[in-house]
């Protein structure tokens, strides 16, 4: 028995005709960073999906804990710790910290028809969890709205965690932020992943997957091109086979030609 | 560039010093627009109505019951807006209930209660059909209900002309006498109290040594009632998040687990029974129904919840604002005829109250939200 937390093997999915993801194999163990690269159209959110149980694969298995599971809705996945954070958040600007962080699963006390929303208790634990990032929430209280996009970020992972995740999915967690926003989320997934969660993190910036990764999946038309260890694998090579090697070269020819005929 | 080097504690630090305010704080409440409002209302009719009998006990509860009325479907609307949704039926749904509860209580020989509760049981289902096809079909409850609107409308009138032959039912007056649960909504409450005050001569009386005003009506009890429970669950239940939720982002509210649908079904349950309490309160105070009533009131209640500070957007609001939206609502319909102002120029008023409040809780969105 190997101590993967989840094995996604050969996954496929396909919508009439199109082949979305094929053959797709990832395996997650405990304290890894698993960077799923590809460019826009790669089937990357096809591939998230499948994995937090939004669609079921066509093809292919899906093992948690050693057990082989289908996942008929979100909530299957989540229920077996597999929490997904989407590029929405979840986050309803509109609500309070405390309110976001317990939404859907509001902490209670009293008994019987006078169950209240435990509102102390949740606002200090929304303050804490906060606080443990190093996001020092004096008002939790507050609106979300008024929250930079990485303490946003910070909030919907930490929100994740606090309800008992394994196994995170993040997708593109840095995509909308600034490079010193950045770092604050990147720092928080590495502190994350140690602590003993699988992590997936999906993006298409090398410069922020390759700081954090232990290893690395690359999607091309909705195929993997292979999972490779950090030692295994140079910036460079990464970034090469990401954006479509052959592409850039075939571009960077193109650019001087260009070159050239202006010259002329 | 100094602030680069700051550390992310010191710099959130600094980001939130500017936020602890009070004035702030309050100036980011909902309510705070209705409240400010009610006060000048109140400030405007003291100083141009003051020495006209309109603040007598008698005058009070006038403008009371007509803010009562509109509040307890406002209370409603403006859970159901705070949950991302419109009902434009209420208006019809309150004829409608009004001919279920005469109907069967005068041309079928009913007892008073069971048409009460039949009222009742039609008005979950009026709520549920236009929550189901909102949730189901996923168009704008706008659509829905305005059909909906339509559709309780001529019911109400066809059914009403098929039945009786006329458009209006009188009759129940004889009824209320002895029925064990209509009293909930037309009693009026404290008539000792008034008895009394009237005794000491504190209150206008009647030729015959009663008391003009009588006691506090049932649809005043109604409207604090409502207003507590309804901030009740909005502040202090789970309920009450999932509302906010669905309202502010369906689909991350579902993606945590809030039951979207099911909350928004129970919102449109919940401002079609209103609907029946106020007709209930119409219906048995007047002793008859008919097929007209309600009319408009669907809207009137949309500018209660809006001046109350919900946004039309969802997911922001509140009930006491609600609740002083409809104070404000009726108490310068009333107002307005201790005044020399002629009351043709109520409606203005009343467009440029919503208007005002529309611009405010826009502008209070956005500090809100992006407090960058």
């Amino acid at each position: 028995m190997s101590n993967n937390l989840v094995e996604f093997n050969n996954i496929s999915k396909f919508f009439g005709s199109v082949i979305a993801l094929k053959d797709v194999t990832m395996h997650i163990k405990k304290g890894q960073i698993m960077c799923l690269l590809g460019d826009n159209g790669a089937g990357k959110s096809t591939l998230i999906k499948t994995l937090s149980g939004v669609h079921k694969p066509d093809e292919g298995e899906i093992i948690v804990d050693g057990k082989q599971t289908v996942f008929d809705s979100p909530r299957d996945a989540l229920d077996l710790g597999i929490a997904t954070v989407y590029q929405d958040l979840a986050l309803v600007s509109l609500m309070s910290v405390t309110r976001n962080f317990f939404m859907g699963r509001e902490p209670m006390k009293g008994f019987g028809p006078f169950k209240t929303f435990d509102v102390n208790k949740a606002n200090s634990i929304a303050s804490e969890r906060m606080g443990q990032i190093g996001i020092d929430v004096r008002d939790p209280s507050q609106a979300v709205g008024t929250m930079s996009g990485g303490e946003r970020q910070c909030l919907a992972i930490s929100r994740a965690i606090y309800f008992g995740a394994k196994v995170l999915i993040l997708d593109e967690p840095t995509s909308a932020l600034g490079v010193h926003q950045a770092s604050v989320v990147l720092k928080y997934i590495v502190k994350a992943a140690a602590s003993g969660l699988g992590v997936i993190l999906i993006t298409h910036n090398v410069h922020h997957a390759y700081p954090v990764g232990n290893s690395f999946t690359i999607l091309n038309r909705g195929k993997s091109m292979g999972t490779f260890d950090k030692k295994d694998l140079s910036r460079e090579k990464l970034l090469g086979m990401m954006a479509g090697g052959e592409e850039l070269d075939k571009l960077e020819v193109e650019l001087k030609e260009i070159d050239r005929t202006n010259k002329n | 560039m100094s602030v680069k080097s700051k550390s992310i504690q010191k710099k959130s630090k600094d980001e939130r010093l500017r936020k602890v305010s009070n004035l702030k704080v309050l100036l980011n409440r909902p309510e705070l627009g209705a409240l400010g409002g009610s006060v000048l209302v109140f400030i405007f009719f003291g100083i141009v109505a003051g020495d006209t009998g309109m603040f007598s006990a008698y005058g009070t509860i006038n403008f009371l019951e007509v803010s009562a009325n509109l509040g307890i479907i406002a209370i409603a609307a403006a859970l159901l807006m705070i949950g991302g949704e419109f009902d434009l039926s209420v208006g019809s749904m309150i004829g409608f209930a009004g001919i279920c509860i005469a109907i069967p209580a005068i041309y079928w020989g009913w007892p008073l209660w069971s048409s009460i509760l039949f009222a009742f049981s039609m008005a979950v289902l009026v709520g549920y059909a236009n929550g189901i096809l909102v949730v189901r079909t996923g168009l704008p409850s706008f659509i829905v209900t305005l059909a909906m609107l339509f559709i309780l409308r001529g019911a109400t009138l066809a059914l009403t002309r098929l039945i009786t032959g006329r458009t209006q039912v009188p009759g129940l007056r004889v009824l209320i006498e002895n029925d064990p649960i209509a009293w909930i909504f037309s009693a009026d409450a404290f008539k000792g109290v008034f008895t009394w005050l009237g005794s000491l001569g504190l209150i206008a009386l009647r030729q015959d040594g009663t008391p003009l005003a009588t006691g506090i009506p049932a649809s005043v009890l109604w409207w604090v009632g409502m207003t507590i429970f309804a901030t009740w669950l909005l502040m202090k239940t789970r309920y009450g998040n999932w509302i906010f939720a669905s309202g502010g982002d369906k689909l991350g509210a579902r993606n945590v687990g809030v039951p979207v649908g099911r909350v928004k079904i129970s919102l449109f349950i919940g401002t079609a029974v209103a609907a029946t309490i106020y007709a209930c309160v119409q219906v048995l105070d007047a002793g008859s129904a008919d097929t007209m009533r309600g009319f408009l009131k669907e809207l009137e209640a949309i500018v209660a919840a809006v001046v109350g500070g919900c946004l039309l957007t969802g997911g922001y609001g509140s009930a006491i604002g609600a609740a002083f939206g409809a104070l404000i609502f009726g108490t310068v319909s009333m107002g307005i005829y201790y005044t020399d102002v002629d009351t043709d120029w109520f409606k203005v008023f009343l467009g440029a109250m919503m208007l005002i409040a529309v611009i405010f809780n826009n502008f209070i969105r956005r500090r809100v939200t992006e407090n960058k």
